[in-house]
């Protein structure tokens, strides 16, 4: 499919609807926090403190997380040259998992930037092992490559339960398996601003993906150190994995879809389609939040449910037009 | 025969791994036995038949599965089968309380448990054979596992999602099904199963050359005049019935499965299914039973065995696979 | 006799073959020869059952491929394409007996042991029979599916690209089996060539494509002409006759 014409205008217009529906997720939520409340007399104090140590939070807490995770599978996409790859299709999810695990096990009382560096070095350590073995395995079809990394993935996970499950941390690693936002709170949230840095870095960096996602002999064609660009990238998705993994937990599938939808309409620019991509993650995740804290309200579905579900739906559909042709 | 640069010959091979099998058969038996014996015998006997059974289950379809799929790292599990059991476990306890769940016939239990699976694999195949699956077969055959695997993550979330909302004391019975476990096998349920394996062996007994056919890929099969759609199909229906029946009697046993063909591919040497098939069959069984034995006699543990070897498994199995050994 | 019949490829809308006619009579060594992407080995492939067709049929010797058991078609067609990976460890041998399956189902007889000595031969095989197919060069390799597909002994093969990983002393020697085996044993034999010099050399017919349709067809001396090679390439070509055979030179 060829690109669609999209005038420049759009970009705007699209952040505008993301800042909508950031508002509307201000305002989602048990106690009653509107304009009216906040700007009413008697309230008032309440109602801020509601909007300013947890709404507010919690809202930059799924912008940032939901565009650093559709950044992170963009930028795995090309690294591995891959259109089905994302941290929890290589590997990376769950060895970040394994590596907090590690961290409460031996050191329960490191600091959170602690955590997040451990389990940012064994994320990195997975994705690493998925490249290697990637190298050793025959590649019939492009499908063969999710496959081995959803293996791998089993089998950190293993490894992680069988430990989790002698030392009763179980339900701990299954808190960080299913994203979840409703505990964000002001001072929690905050290691996420990291991983927009990361972000950052990844749009400056953008030409060089797109031409290490070309292959390692175009790349030193065209003169780049294809070594460095990986090592950058793979430090990068690592890092951001491990961030979001540690403040809210993983949310699946999220990588994935957004970096296929957007290259669809878009092609395949770095430079291009980065800032679609964040944007649209972190709009995917301001609704599926939005809609899990509606559907059984007072209570709420965890933002992990939401994206396996309707990223399944989503995933099915994309795997299914594309059968028969190049998949 | 070729010029024979094997260093043993299979049927040496597969006669030291009968000797040994039988030898720790014969040690779990007996070693450590105090009291009656015709007691000890009934229960130590229940046990070995059903590591007898689970090992051969997972053994062969396994091995059977990769075949197939051309691939020797993928195992059935990744069709989400045993998400799907952990599903039904979370939503049985979850509706209707652990003490009504704990009071439920077990051969019902059973007999829900490996229809669910049955029939959920089965709709899947017959979905993406006669409906999705247009165009190459072969591509249809990985997009089947991506499938599965799709499910997978959704039977997750919503098992994850479920979990979290359950009493936590009920989730402790939910955990206790989550692992495999040989030590409360129902002997009903073993012969049950034991039936259904039989069937299933003695239906694909006649196939066995057609195997050695289906392993060399879908072009040569189809060139070598096997009915490629219809063998996958049989296969794939037998590896279901195998894994359900398999992990409804002591539960999820994942990356064993690896383990076990890959050695068996690396002892035997030959690329004859009526050689490897029993290797792999001898290889799981001796490690179940010699693992359980080592595990009660000297460590004195009960219970943990699966996830010891899923453990051990895992890790073997990523040694063989960055060594580079798995082509 | 090959039978093809407005047979049509489509993926996602984009067509490949294009309501391809075609009928190749039994005997002789025939090649498929065009562009890039002009549609050949999905034709091959078409005709030898690996892929379905959109629309249209193909019969061989009157069977049709998508209704006849694969098993009867497989004791009288056999197609090699191109990348074949192999997961199962095989010896040279192992793999050439498989050519065997459709006749004997997997139990060797010594008419099939014959066989494999023979295909092993006419290969120049026999010092690797019992090497494993992935300590082979490229080269070996493909002579090693060949052997497998010649020792299936059927009426008609397909094969898509053979001299692929050939050097010039095998590919000419490939060539000449080719022939022989066409003419000693009165076989069919269909190839997807690029060189079609080799088309030219050994062919007794030559069938062209372009965007998905048969454009030309006929012996080479009537395929081999400046005009055809532009209509089929968009290239200009010169053609000169040596000792009976003709010479297509396009490298300028």
């Amino acid at each position: 499919m060829k690109p669609l014409p999209l005038p420049i205008a759009t970009l705007p217009l699209a952040a505008m609807g993301i800042g909508l529906l950031a508002a509307w997720s201000l305002f989602v939520g048990v106690s009653d926090v509107s304009l009216a409340t906040l700007f009413d007399g008697g309230a008032t104090d309440q109602a801020t403190q509601v909007l300013l140590v947890s709404r507010l939070p919690r809202t930059l807490a799924l912008i940032l997380a939901g565009a650093a995770m559709a950044v992170s599978g963009l930028l795995l996409q090309m690294l591995v040259r891959n259109r089905f790859v994302e941290p929890s299709t290589a590997g990376t999810a769950e060895s970040a998992i394994f590596g907090m695990m590690m961290v409460s096990l031996l050191a329960p009382g490191m600091p959170v930037l602690g955590r997040m560096a451990v389990a940012s070095l064994c994320a990195l350590a997975g994705t690493g092992l998925f490249l290697a073995i990637l190298r050793q395995v025959p590649l019939r079809s492009p499908l063969v490559v999710p496959l081995v990394g959803i293996m791998l993935g089993g089998v950190i996970t293993a490894m992680t339960e069988f430990i989790a499950y002698r030392q009763d941390l179980i339900q701990s690693v299954r808190a960080w398996e299913t994203g979840d936002f409703s505990a964000i709170l002001l001072g929690r949230y905050e290691l996420l601003w990291l991983s927009a840095a990361l972000t950052g870095v990844a749009y400056l960096a953008a030409d060089r993906f797109t031409v290490a996602g070309m292959g390692r002999d175009v790349a030193t064609n065209l003169g780049i150190d294809h070594r460095k660009v990986m090592a950058l990238g793979l430090v990068i998705v690592s890092m951001t994995t491990a961030a979001v993994i540690a403040t809210c937990g993983m949310i699946p599938f999220l990588g994935l879809i957004v970096p296929n939808v957007v290259s669809l309409v878009r092609g395949d620019n770095m430079r291009g389609s980065l800032p679609w991509v964040a944007l649209m993650g972190a709009g995917l995740v301001l609704a599926c939040d939005i809609a899990g804290r509606l559907v059984i309200h007072p209570y709420e579905i965890p933002i992990g449910t939401m994206m396996g579900v309707i990223g399944s739906a989503l995933f099915l559909y994309l795997l299914l037009r594309r059968n028969g042709h190049a998949g | 025969m070729p010029a024979d640069r094997r260093i043993l010959s299979p049927t040496v091979v597969l006669g030291g791994l009968s000797a040994l099998t039988l030898l720790s058969i014969a040690l779990f038996m007996t070693l450590g036995a105090r009291g009656k014996w015709d007691f000890i015998l009934a229960f130590r006997g229940t046990k070995v038949a059903a590591m007898v059974l689970v090992g051969y289950a997972v053994a062969v379809s396994t091995v059977l599965f990769q075949t197939i799929t051309n691939n020797r790292i993928l195992t059935p599990s990744v069709m989400g089968f045993d998400h799907l059991f952990r599903l039904i476990q979370t939503v049985l306890v979850f509706q209707f309380g652990s003490g009504l769940v704990a009071s439920l016939d077990p051969r019902l239990r059973f007999g829900v448990e490996v229809a669910s699976m049955v029939v959920f694999s089965g709709l899947l195949y017959w979905w993406l054979f006669n409906g999705a699956g247009r165009g190459d077969n072969r591509r249809s055959l990985h997009l089947l596992l991506l499938v599965g695997i799709v499910f997978g993550v959704l039977f997750r979330s919503v098992t994850g999602f479920l979990q979290r909302v359950i009493d936590p004391n009920e989730f402790l019975t939910v955990q206790d099904r989550l692992f495999a476990n040989f030590n409360r096998v129902d002997v009903q349920l073993l012969a049950v199963s034991a039936l259904v394996v039989l069937a299933v062996s003695l239906a694909g007994w006649r196939w066995m050359r057609t195997f050695d056919v289906l392993a060399l890929g879908r072009d040569a099969a189809i060139n070598l005049g096997v009915e490629h759609r219809r063998a996958v199909m049989g296969v794939l229906v037998m590896v279901s019935i195998l894994v359900s029946v398999s992990t409804a009697l002591v539960g999820p046993v994942t990356f064993f499965g690896l383990l076990v063909a890959n050695l068996a591919y690396l002892v035997v040497r030959s690329h004859r299914h009526a050689l490897i098939l029993p290797a792999a069959v001898l290889l799981a069984v001796l490690t179940l039973v010699a693992g359980q034995l080592v595990l009660e006699r000297v460590f004195g543990y009960n219970a943990a065995l699966s996830i010891v070897i899923e453990f051990v498994g895992g890790l073997a199995f990523l040694f063989i696979l960055v060594r580079g050994s798995a082509r | 006799m090959i039978d093809v019949k407005t047979v049509t490829k489509r993926y996602n809308g984009t067509v490949v073959v294009d309501g391809v006619s075609l009928s190749l009579p039994a005997g002789g060594v025939i090649s498929l020869i065009g562009a890039n992407g002009a549609g050949k080995s999905t034709l091959l492939s078409i005709i030898s059952r690996l892929l379905p067709m959109s629309s249209g049929t193909v019969e061989i010797d009157g069977l049709d491929v998508t209704t006849t058991p694969g098993e009867v078609l497989a004791r009288r067609l056999s197609i090699l394409r191109q990348d074949n990976q192999i997961m199962s460890r095989l010896t040279v041998e192992d793999l050439v007996a498989f050519g065997r399956y459709p006749h004997s189902k997997g139990r060797l007889t010594d008419e099939d042991r014959g066989h494999i000595r023979n295909a092993l031969r006419y290969l120049d095989l026999e010092p690797l029979a019992g090497r494993f197919l992935d300590e082979l060069s490229g080269g070996q390799r493909q002579r090693a599916f060949i052997a497998m597909v010649l020792c299936q002994d059927t009426e008609y093969i397909l094969l898509d690209e053979p001299l692929n990983n050939l050097d010039v002393k095998h590919a000419v020697a490939m060539m000449k089996l080719f022939r022989r085996t066409a003419d000693e044993f009165g076989k069919t034999i269909v190839l997807v060539l690029h060189d079609i010099n080799f088309a030219s050399c050994y062919s007794d017919r030559i069938v062209a494509m372009r965007d998905g349709r048969v454009v030309h067809q006929g012996p080479p001396e009537v395929i081999i002409t400046p005009e055809v090679i532009h209509d089929v390439y968009g290239v200009e070509a010169q053609v000169m006759e040596n000792a009976g055979q003709r010479i297509a030179l396009y490298y300028q």
